[in-house]
């Protein structure tokens, strides 16, 4: 070997090293410690003892965590198809040369950058049973006789923390979705044009098709952010009431945290682990065969 | 025909409209409720527009909690976790794409796999490495974890990559050794990728709350959401609405200023990391 391409080669390490060794403690090294921690049991003295499937079995066996299963899939899939329609559909309108357009594509994405824990609060009181300005205007526009108590009740508890996660991140998908639209060859929609195809057809035939990479990536993403939640569930409901939001990580931080169930609390971020690893294993698979048009530049 | 396309769009107009005062109206909520006198927030219709304006709701905010340690707390993290975050990935980007060294396209996967590990998932052990190593109720807990990620380094690599080899080339004929051709020459041509990871990781920094929630203990360490959550909950019978949301309010000025400055910086950074793959 040549002594410039050693140099080098030590250079690269030096160069890899602060990364390299931040990821392997604080990414490779807690996965693999929560992967033990699972099959373990911890009372948080002494060192964790190795029980088997134990502790998955107790999670699986336990009804509040089917519950939690069950709210967090309702809720990633729910407000995550609200999502993407309502991203999909100011994306098409905003692509287009409309005035206004660069305020409007502030204004959608002005709460994707702010604090969840600030905005949650604001809901909070928009949400207020007695003087929160939701429950004013619905009775204002006669669709409601008297006030939802939103947060209080189990019914609504979860459209409530939903609708916030809506208004929260249909910006940021939008703006992906503008981007997918860019790529777009214009002569496609001319020819479109000029064989009388209808804003629909359009839609239908050309543009979906063409923005099919970036459907699913956003739709990927937008799963995966869903199974995250936990800032608005804290901030908002704790879960509650009657655990109708509980969600899946507010669910492993109680564990973890106010039960001192780290084996349990472990387990179950395993299960969201390989959850969230498989939908995105199974979207990429399922991309080969949906996926008509790539950008081969890209 | 015409007649009815110009309807058409005009009703999008409105759809838009009506859609983007809904996006804007919690925001303007917040102020206007911030601003209220304790009277007036418990009034109904709720008030959009206050008859006079109680800017003393952010003077008995700073005396309910000590928000300007949280405020420092908050600045002090986000900025140090940003200029490290960004470094640190610049320096394994550059690597990967200008350096040769054994097992380089495996061990770029090794960078890649962790952006499949979400978060919330290594929290519960990333806790008890925080404790094992006696960073709990720190700045090291707040800020060290946060340093490292692969996202910066698979968005930087692209932007490296992009760049034209000859003025590395000419530093290197010059006598330049690695170290100085990346810090003074790759880096400032990557100031805009540079930048828009920098307010991608300010923003996501400033507003993380479970972390700093579960490893801060003592209020000097608390972060603004993590003191504003606390805030909340120091409410017993009746919430002081109008100092929430004097705290909600100052707690999202940062982000809007940093994100204004550099909105375009910061969406194509968006965007690199999103469309093209």
């Amino acid at each position: 070997m040549k002594p410039h391409e050693l140099q080098e080669r030590r250079w690269a390490w030096l160069f890899l090293a602060p990364c390299l060794l931040g990821l392997l403690i604080f990414t490779y090294l807690p996965i693999l410690a929560s992967l033990g921690l699972s099959f373990s049991y911890w009372n948080l003295l002494g060192v964790p003892q190795f029980v088997g499937v134990q502790n998955y079995t107790a999670v699986l066996n336990d009804p509040l965590f089917w519950r939690s299963f069950g709210t967090t899939w309702i809720f990633v899939l729910v407000s995550g198809a609200l999502e993407l329609v309502l991203s999909l559909w100011l994306a098409v309108w905003l692509n287009r040369a409309l005035r206004g357009q660069s305020f409007f594509r502030a204004a959608y994405f002005l709460p994707f950058i702010t604090p969840m824990v600030s905005v949650s609060l604001v809901w909070g009181w928009l949400y207020d049973p007695s003087y929160g300005l939701f429950n004013w205007l619905l009775q204002q526009a006669h669709l409601i006789d008297k006030s939802i108590p939103w947060l209080y009740d189990p019914k609504t508890a979860l459209w409530a923390v939903m609708i916030l996660r809506v208004w929260k991140d249909i910006g940021y998908n939008m703006v992906i979705f503008l981007a997918g639209l860019q790529t777009v060859p214009p002569s496609l929609y001319e020819s479109a044009h000029l064989d009388g195809a209808t804003g629909w057809q359009t839609f239908w035939r050309v543009t979906l098709p063409m923005i099919t990479p970036t459907l699913f990536f956003v739709g990927i993403m937008t799963l995966i952010n869903g199974f995250q939640a936990f800032d608005s569930v804290y901030l908002l409901t704790q879960g509650g009431p009657e655990h109708s939001t509980e969600l899946l990580v507010y669910w492993m931080f109680k564990n973890a945290f106010e039960f001192y169930k780290i084996g349990p609390a472990s387990a179950i971020a395993y299960i969201l682990f390989m959850t969230i690893l498989a939908l995105t294993l199974l979207q990429w698979q399922l991309r080969k065969r949906w996926v008509m048009y790539e950008d081969e530049t890209a | 025909m015409m007649q009815s396309v110009r309807w058409k769009n005009a009703g999008i107009m409105l759809l838009m409209a009506t859609g983007a005062v809904l996006m804007l109206l919690p925001f303007w909520v917040m102020v206007i409720t911030s601003l209220v006198g304790p009277d007036e927030v418990f009034q109904m219709p709720p008030r959009l527009w206050p008859s006079r304006w109680h800017w003393e709701n952010y003077g008995r905010l700073f005396q309910q909690a000590p928000m300007a340690l949280y405020f420092f707390n908050s600045v002090l993290v986000s900025v140090v976790t940003t200029v490290g975050h960004v470094l640190f990935s610049a320096m394994a980007a550059y690597a990967f794409s200008r350096l040769q060294f054994p097992h380089k396209n495996k061990l770029f996967f090794v960078f890649l796999m962790t952006m499949m590990v979400p978060p919330q998932v290594n929290i519960v052990p990333l806790f008890f490495l925080m404790k094992t190593f006696h960073w709990l109720d720190s700045y090291a807990a707040l800020i060290v974890p946060g340093l490292f990620g692969a996202f910066g380094v698979f968005m930087l690599r692209q932007w490296f990559n992009g760049l034209p080899r000859e003025l590395e080339e000419a530093a290197r004929m010059d006598g330049c050794n690695p170290w100085q051709i990346f810090w003074r020459i790759a880096l400032p041509l990557a100031t805009p990728a540079l930048a828009a990871l920098a307010i991608f990781v300010f923003i996501n920094t400033w507003n993380s709350f479970m972390w700093p929630l579960i490893v801060t203990n003592s209020e000097s360490m608390r972060t603004l959401p993590v003191g504003i959550a606390t805030l909340k909950g120091s409410f017993r019978d009746t919430t002081d609405w109008t100092v929430l949301m004097a705290a909600a309010t100052l707690s999202i000025l940062p982000v809007i200023a940093v994100f204004l400055m550099g909105q375009k910086q910061f969406m194509q950074g968006l965007l690199s990391g999103g469309v093209k793959e």
